[in-house]
């Protein structure tokens, strides 16, 4: 899905315009970090509500071209500024994150889908690759 | 293979096909036409125009009358010109000026080309919104900008590439390895990530497969905010990158982890609500550095401190050497 596609989705506003063109393949979103870092897949979006500069970060070791941020939340400077040097790409939607998620799921964009259930204990943490 | 890995990782997110698709794609006319060409007026005779030709060496000029573009005047005409022996001609005569093809300046590279393809024509005067002659464009043009584009794309890949490309190739010793060391200064936000972007660089540099770069700097990332959050003074995070494994450890000097087995395990954390509030502190760091490295040792004592360490297999393809 391109970024104009997102943006019309969700009604967002384009505060960080990516590099070049990007196209997304699915998207992921969590308020938690380590989170996304389990989910992580490439060509994937980032939707968060957390604006600091670690969403930014959390995408670029992700491989996430774009962050949308949700809620209105309008990001302070040093996140937009880490974005533009990392060259990745942001948007602002004033939906919230579960209308947010609801809009683009039902533009086309896919999830990660099923991951395996995680008990408490580590012997069932599954190595990734 | 190593080093078309290596251009590639260089090349990052998008790739180059991506990138000259982009540059055709996104590139305007503005860009690549000539900027106020030469002109003639309606009036000029042929000789004039094989003198202009000549002289700058071009092979077509537009015609303009009342600073309105009226046509294209070219080598082609010229020949028929001399053909007829006619050089003592105007223009207005030769030119073509019914179906006139031109491009606009705003217009991406991609549908001039196209018009090219379609039309067989050599060049074409470049309109502004006003409909003013602003410049002209030709397939030359268009080629010689996409060749240097992508020209300066290659340097600049080439010239990551080169560096320590073959790194472990050339060097010989009985335990090869690349030290990265990076200190991590406690509730230090702003910078946290830092260390580990650096790490996945350098080991995209030195021919790591993407895969590889990525487990290895989510795993080097949680670590590093782990310092950030948890230590009294922050701590340190070394990278010992061997041709068979990779080892990263982050080592700090207090205040220690009170049940090493409870905070392993998934969900436990003892992070603040204020940490949790910026998005860490859910429980799942260690889970996920397990996830990521294929082996980890987790050493602490209270009063003293801890050190994780965590070890990736480099298996031939993970470097990209098929």
């Amino acid at each position: 899905m391109t970024l104009d596609e997102i943006l019309e989705a969700t009604e967002a506003e384009l505060l960080v315009a990516p590099p070049f063109n990007i196209d997304l393949e699915s998207a992921c979103a969590s308020d938690l970090m380590s989170d996304v870092l389990v989910f992580t897949k490439p060509s994937m979006l980032l939707v968060t509500g957390l604006t600091n500069p670690q969403a930014i970060r959390t995408a670029d070791m992700a491989e996430a071209p774009a962050v949308l941020f949700v809620r209105g939340k309008y990001p302070p400077a040093e996140t937009l500024k880490l974005a533009e040097d990392l060259g990745i790409a942001v948007l602002l939607s004033a939906y919230t994150m579960f209308e947010t998620a609801g809009l683009l799921y039902n533009a086309g964009l896919k999830g990660l889908g099923k991951l395996p259930i995680l008990r408490q204990g580590h012997e069932s943490t599954q190595k990734r690759r | 293979m190593k080093r078309q890995l290596a251009l590639l990782g260089f090349m990052g997110r998008g790739g180059a096909l991506s990138k000259v698709h982009e540059l055709v794609r996104e590139t305007p006319v503005s860009r690549v036409m000539t900027v106020s060409p030469f002109t003639l007026p309606p009036e000029a005779t042929m000789k004039q125009l094989k003198d202009l030709l000549q002289k700058h060496r071009i092979s077509g000029v537009p015609v303009v009358e009342d600073n309105e573009l009226s046509g294209v005047v070219s080598l082609e005409d010229l020949i028929h010109a001399l053909e007829n022996r006619r050089l003592d001609a105007p223009v207005r005569e030769f030119m073509t000026s019914e179906g006139l093809i031109t491009a606009h300046v705003r217009e991406p590279v991609m549908e001039a080309l196209r018009r090219f393809e379609n039309t067989g024509i050599g060049r074409m005067p470049v309109l502004d919104a006003r409909n003013k002659l602003v410049g002209i464009v030709t397939r030359g043009d268009i080629t010689i900008a996409l060749l240097r584009a992508l020209q300066d794309l290659y340097n600049e890949a080439e010239a990551m590439a080169d560096r320590p490309q073959h790194f472990f190739g050339a060097l010989e010793s009985e335990n090869t390895s690349l030290q990265l060391r990076y200190h991590v200064a406690k509730d230090d936000f702003a910078h946290g990530g830092d260390a580990s972007a650096k790490i996945k660089r350098a080991l995209l540099r030195i021919g790591a497969s993407p895969q590889l770069a990525r487990r290895v700097s989510i795993a080097a990332y949680e670590a590093e905010i782990n310092l950030i959050i948890h230590t009294d003074e922050g701590g340190l995070i070394l990278a010992d990158i061997q041709p068979d494994e990779i080892i990263i450890v982050a080592q700090d000097s207090g205040p220690g982890i009170a049940d090493v087995d409870l905070a392993r395990q998934p969900g436990y954390s003892t992070a603040t609500a204020e940490i949790r509030e910026m998005g860490f502190g859910a429980g799942m760091g260690l889970t996920n550095i397990e996830r990521c490295a294929d082996r980890i040792n987790l050493w602490s004592a209270i009063g003293v401190g801890a050190r994780l360490q965590m070890m990736f297999d480099v298996s031939p393809r993970e470097v990209g050497d098929d």
